[in-house]
């Protein structure tokens, strides 16, 4: 690499200053002439028959000019929407899923018509007017109930709720657990989850009669995909439609799946001949934007009383909800993910997908990893807690140590230093010294409680090989697009989307260190499936930077070689005899014979180009990575609980994690504060409830769903240890769902440390005041 | 998120509004800052016909100490309140619980006498007009506290009828409110209020119940000198609140007492 100037550098995101002064654009900022809303029409039921739809009254309404059913959307969408098959290649059941309700809605919040009218307020005020006329039908609720023989059906025509039902096996369980001294088992649950992006879903479709062409504006992590599956609905060629995501206001993988509502509103579009828009109001997101997590987890951990970890046994029960997400069994992987950073004789991990009457559940940030972490974590803590052994002297005995570690179901930990961010934790938190607190605060009735968390996550999705198959055929790698322009500034075009990462600011930092450039000659493009090369892979499962990042070092190398090629050329001196440093290519020995390489782009559009070589200077590459990438950490928690409300307050937390190289390390910051907030926020706040006998959601608002804010969460004392990746060149991992990934695991660890004098061993998610309050209750009795 | 339509004008005086009320007919409402009003419209719970503005009446925005009393108007907002050195001075205990309302943007807009009007379960104002035996000053009447509060969401307000003042007694004596949520903008999931007046203690308590409840069981027990853990045991008496996502009736009641406990054990 050239030297390097920026990369590692803290430089300040390029995307802020339009974003805090107000001249972000997202989906409500553009305003097409001629433009339509369009308002749903939504299931108020869990499951229900529908046996009539009166369009009169709303079709009759101000500034209506359509009220379109599923009979008109037949019309226009061919097919269902697609489901991948992820880490959960054989399903059992997978129901045909229409963007718009028929004959049954199958979960509250399931659109049954759509009114497009010519003003927001009066598609609002119409859609009031569509009767439907519904016959509700047994709502399925609990997934383990829903796995009962006999019981109610979330499909009526469905042969049973499995979706799937799948085991893992990692090496001779039976044998690991013949071994065992001690075993412990537990019951985890993982609360359903709202993603809550702070820009909520929009969608702004203009179809052209004049070229047959669609263009969609959409707040999304994964334009190309998403033109690839409404392209193939609408019956058009991909190259005739045009999707494009310009600011984000968040998504944290919920952006990544398509919607019902991106069917619905190109279709209204070309049935009326006129842009049309909806925009998710805050209610609908909660209601039916994919939720995450929704599972259930009973595991069996076996040991030895030396503290040797033997064999781990687990069942995942997931709540697919109604219809299975598109990428929802991508969640399995928590079943692979679930031996975590210590070496294990065995595991064996079930999953099975249960459909309920609920909306569906998909990947939502870190999507299956923060899950197996905190099974993982919950169990080896369980484990010390057993033998009577520190629960950081228990993970050293059984880190894994020697890299490339493979861990029970053949994948390949690329690189780590378990022992060097946990011994960095413990020293920052001050560990023995908070261990004597917590015994003096003990004797005077105090509960102080010290919770660690050492994860390990696989992401960067490629390589090639495996996420094939897991998509249904297209290999998760990257594309990017280096385009020299003759005066000499560089447009950068990437097939990742950011929907708050800051790439417009690491991803350029790469390109000018690569080029020697400034970084304001720079710019870097995405999120437009019109620009760059044909195909962008999206932003999820933290594979931007370790995928997407090289894509465009790679593009920005081949553009250099050339550019060192055509130097030497107009130099009259051989390839080899440059040196390129600060963006010069300039004669060894020869202080006066130099070029820019903004010299060189000029030429490469002139008539002096060596025999052979052809005019421009740019390239498109793909990066397909040999392997994921594992960034890894350790994160501690010090918590004391208020044994008369229960009440946990986060007296410190302390992370120390290793994503490899850091390309800018204010905005790995940036991603571990975000994360860990909101794995705070699992773990204490967040938790979408339904009512369990009439399936009915019970915190469809912000105030009964409870996303923290600033106040809640406390200081965070953040550092790092470096262990670059040998996957790839900039020797990077991943970082942007870290956070998430581990934190959970820490709250609680800390919550039931602090309880365990009470006798009590686990608390579940969230753990608010009033259910630890209970558990002491029923522990005192 | 989307309201439905509804007209709107702006009150020029309180007889103004009055009379505006009275002519636009049951299905309008009077808009002070909004803050209850506005969420409940935009979910389509609330669906005025018409709302008369009244953030034009000056004449309702002040706080006057006046015998041994502390007279506040209607529309005086929460930050206003968190401001004022007469309040801290006079009723320090309405200062401090005007501080814990909503989120700052809520304080900005919110009104005294809009809580009162609104008489949410858990409005915090109520319960300082109850143990401090205010008096709801209306455009055509003075109701005392206790007669003002009569159900969740229900006041003794005729459908015309505009609230002009809170008249509380000074009192600037010992004094804590404990409010107990989840997050710090949060509605009370139960919050207690305690004041030491010229005749001893006074008790509430916000959201045990579809009203706040002045805690006589608890006060009597401390006037026969009993310690505040003595105390609190008395204040579940007459308590039935609600289960709800945020907490169970059970825990609602354990919480009126500990926090009752505290109060009393923190109050300066």
């Amino acid at each position: 690499m050239a030297v390097s100037q920026l990369i590692g550098a803290r430089v300040q995101r390029r995307e802020d200053p339009r974003l805090i002064t107000g001249h972000g654009r997202f989906i409500e900022d553009r305003l097409p002439v001629g433009l339509l809303h369009m308002a749903v029409v939504r299931s108020p039921h869990p499951h229900a028959r529908i046996l009539r739809i009166d369009k009169g009254a709303a079709a009759a309404a101000p500034g209506v000019l359509a009220v379109l059913t599923a009979e008109d959307f037949h019309k226009q969408l061919q097919g269902v929407m697609p489901v991948t098959p992820s880490f959960v290649p054989e399903k059992k059941f997978v129901p045909d899923r229409f963007p718009i309700a028929g004959d049954e809605s199958c979960f509250q919040g399931e659109p049954v018509a759509v009114v497009v009218a010519t003003d927001r307020y009066l598609a609002a005020d119409a859609a009031e007017l569509v009767r439907v006329e519904y016959e509700p039908l047994p709502a399925v609720v609990d997934p383990e109930e829903a796995l009962r023989e006999g019981t109610h059906l979330a499909h009526v025509d469905g042969p049973d709720n499995i979706g799937w039902d799948m085991t893992f096996e990692g090496g001779d369980i039976e044998a690991a657990f013949a071994r065992a001294e001690v075993r412990v088992t537990e019951r985890i649950l993982q609360q359903r989850l709202a993603p809550t992006p702070m820009e909520p879903r929009g969608v702004l479709a203009d179809y052209s009669p004049y070229d047959d062409r669609l263009t969609i504006w959409l707040s999304s992590q994964n334009p190309h995909f998403i033109r690839l599956f409404i392209s193939g609905a609408m019956g058009l060629p991909e190259s005739r439609v045009r999707v494009v995501s310009e600011d984000v206001g968040g998504g944290f993988g919920s952006k990544i799946s398509p919607y019902p509502e991106d069917y619905l509103v190109p279709a209204a579009s070309r049935i009326l001949g006129r842009p049309v828009r909806w925009i998710e109001t805050r209610t609908e997101s909660v209601l039916t934007t994919y939720h995450g997590r929704g599972q259930v987890f009973t595991a069996e951990a076996a040991a030895m009383r030396d503290g040797t970890l033997l064999g781990l046994r687990l069942t995942q029960v997931l709540d697919l909800g109604a219809y299975h997400g598109t990428f929802g069994a991508f969640q399995a992987c928590a079943c692979l993910m679930a031996g975590g950073v210590y070496r294990w004789q065995a595991i064996q991990a079930r999953t099975i997908g249960v459909l309920t009457n609920k909306v569906p559940t998909d990947p939502y940030r870190g999507a299956g990893r923060p899950e197996g972490t905190h099974l993982c974590e919950r169990m080896v803590d369980r484990v010390a807690q057993e033998i009577g052994m520190d629960p950081a002297d228990l993970r050293r005995k059984n880190f894994a140590r020697e890299f490339p570690f493979v861990n029970n179901f053949g994948l390949t930990y690329d690189s780590g230093n378990y022992d060097g961010s946990l011994d960095r934790a413990l020293e920052l938190v001050e560990y023995s010294s908070w261990r004597r607190r917590q015994e003096e605060a003990r004797k005077q009735g105090r509960l102080i409680g010290i919770g660690l968390s050492t994860w390990v996550e696989i992401c960067g999705f490629g390589p090639s090989q495996p996420t094939a198959a897991a998509t249904g055929g297209i290999s998760l790698v990257e594309a990017a697009q280096i385009r020299f322009l003759p005066s000499g500034s560089v447009a950068a075009y990437v097939g990742t989307h950011a929907q708050g990462q800051g790439h417009d600011t690491t991803f350029s930092q790469i390109v000018a260190d690569t080029l020697g450039m400034p970084l304001e000659m720079v710019e870097l493009r995405h999120g437009d499936t019109a620009e760059g090369p044909s195909f962008g892979y999206g932003t999820y499962g933290s594979r931007s930077l370790a995928v997407g990042g090289m894509a465009l070092h790679k593009a920005a190398v081949v553009v250099r070689d050339k550019a060192r090629n055509l130097a030497a050329h107009l130099l009259e001196a051989s390839p080899d005899d440059l040196v390129f440093e600060q963006g010069t290519f300039a004669v060894k020995g020869d202080p006066t014979a130099h070029k820019t390489i903004q010299e060189v782009a000029l030429a490469a559009y002139g008539p002096n180009l060596p025999t052979g070589m052809e005019h421009g200077l740019e390239a498109v590459s793909y990066f397909d990575p040999p392997n994921f990438v594992w960034p890894f950490g350790a994160h501690i928690c010090v918590v004391e609980v208020d044994r008369d409300t229960g009440a946990v307050a986060l007296q410190r937390y302390v992370a120390v994690d290793d994503c490899g190289n850091v390309i800018n390390p204010m905005i790995v910051e940036g991603q571990l504060h975000g994360g860990i907030a909101q794995g705070i926020a699992q773990a204490l706040f967040e938790e979408i409830a339904y009512d369990q006998e009439s399936g009915l959601m019970q915190t469809g608002t912000l105030l009964d769903y409870l996303v923290p804010t600033i106040n809640e969460i406390p200081d965070l004392t953040l550092d790092r240890t470096v262990t670059p990746s040998p996957t790839n060149e900039l020797g990077v991992k991943g970082i942007g769902e870290a956070g998430t990934i581990a934190s959970s695991a820490a709250v609680i660890n800390a919550i039931c440390d602090a309880l365990s004098p009470l006798g009590i061993h686990h608390v579940d998610m969230p753990a608010s005041p009033g259910r630890i309050w209970k558990l002491i209750q029923e522990a005192q009795s | 998120m989307i309201p439905a339509a509804f007209g709107y004008s702006r009150a020029t005086s309180v007889a103004d509004a009055v009379a505006q009320l009275g002519s636009a007919g049951p299905d309008s409402k009077l808009i002070a800052g909004g803050q209850s009003l506005l969420p409940m419209m935009r979910l389509r719970l609330a669906q005025p016909e018409h709302l008369i503005d009244v953030n034009g009446l000056r004449e309702l925005d002040y706080i006057t100490p006046k015998d041994g009393r502390l007279l506040v108007g209607a529309m005086t907002r929460h930050a206003t309140l968190v401001r004022s050195e007469v309040v801290r001075r006079h009723l320090p205990l309405l200062s401090e619980i005007a501080s814990e309302v909503g989120d700052p943007q809520v304080r900005s807009r919110g009104t005294i006498g809009g809580v009162m009007a609104h008489a949410d379960a858990a409005g915090d104002y109520p319960t300082l007009a109850l143990m401090m035996d205010a008096t709801i000053v209306t455009d055509r009447r003075r109701i005392p506290a206790r007669d003002f509060f009569q159900h969740l969401f229900t006041t003794s307000l005729a459908p015309d009828e505009l609230v002009c003042e809170v008249d509380f007694p000074v009192a600037t004596g010992a004094h804590r409110y404990l409010k107990f949520r989840r997050r710090l903008f949060d509605w009370a999931i139960v919050g207690v209020g305690v004041q030491m007046s010229d005749d001893g203690w006074r008790v509430g308590i916000t959201h045990a119940g579809p009203t706040a409840v002045r805690a006589h069981a608890v006060e009597s027990a401390l006037r026969s000198g009993a310690n505040p853990k003595e105390a609190a045991e008395h204040a579940t008496d007459g308590l039935h609140p609600t289960s709800d996502v945020h907490a169970s009736s059970e825990y609602r009641l354990h919480l009126a007492e500990v926090l009752t406990r505290r109060a009393l054990e923190q109050a300066a």
